[in-house]
């Protein structure tokens, strides 16, 4: 199964699908991964808008990647976690700890603009630092 | 298989609609299952997952029997604590199931499989 990854300027868009099984959710993790290597993105938003169901496996996953990008210099953010799913996740005790989200697209956008700006103005470099 | 996690949940989900669950609730109801089934691919490979109406009362609702012939859990008490996993996957799965659900109801005999049912009632 295919999920959609757009190049937006410097940033990636992948766009998770309703019904991803666990080989199709590893597989888009290292296409991801691989995408972002290539492109030399600064940052990924992941979008879950259509994701029914965000089990364990699901979020640990997710997280998976949000950290596997970090160690890229690059940053991550999930947007479009549904209500119902986000209600779901606390019952089941699931966290996305760590990891930056945002309610959709926009706010995403927004979020990797302003961590850019912070990260390439001089008074606010601090190596070593995050 | 895990396209059979899929599976499982997807029906799960259409029934508790035709039972005219709320989305929410249906959410919650699909969760369970893909839980329930992950736990039987990980830790017993085979099993079955049955869902099917129920009747407490006036009070329409939801069963889902999961059941393998796997290794059993040796010790359910710890099972059912958070945190607590073997397959070093997570252990969130029980806990978090029963959270889920409404009743929850755990048999299991080491060398033979386990039985996992719960149920979950309209409001």
């Amino acid at each position: 199964m295919e999920v959609p990854i757009l190049k937006q300027g410097s940033f990636l868009i992948a766009t998770v699908q309703a019904a991803l099984s666990d080989a199709d959710l590893l597989q888009f993790r290292s296409a991801l991964i691989q995408y972002v290597v290539r492109s030399r993105s600064q940052g990924v938003i992941l979008d879950v808008t259509d994701l029914d169901v965000m089990d364990s496996f699901a979020s640990r996953t997710i997280r998976e990647i949000a950290q596997m990008i970090r160690l890229r210099g690059a940053e991550t953010v999930i947007v479009g976690i549904q209500p119902e799913v986000a209600f779901a996740m606390v019952q089941l005790g699931l966290t996305m700890e760590g990891v930056a989200t945002a309610l959709d697209l926009d706010e995403g956008l927004e979020y990797l603009n302003q961590k850019r700006k912070t990260a390439t103005s001089p008074e606010s470099r601090e190596p070593g630092r995050g | 298989m895990d396209q059979d996690i899929v599976g499982a949940r997807q029906q799960g989900r259409a029934l508790a609609v035709k039972l005219e669950f709320s989305p929410g609730e249906s959410t919650l109801i699909a969760t369970a299952i893909s839980e329930l089934a992950r736990n039987i691919v990980s830790y017993a490979r085979r099993g079955e997952i049955r869902i099917r109406p129920a009747q407490n009362g006036e009070r329409p609702g939801i069963v889902i029997v999961a059941s393998d012939d796997g290794p059993g859990i040796r010790d359910i008490r710890q099972a059912m604590r958070d945190g607590f996993s073997t397959s070093g996957s997570l252990g969130l799965g029980l806990p978090g199931v029963r959270r889920l659900m409404d009743d929850f109801e755990i048999v299991s005999e080491q060398g033979k499989g386990t039985t996992v049912t719960v149920k979950k009632w309209k409001l």
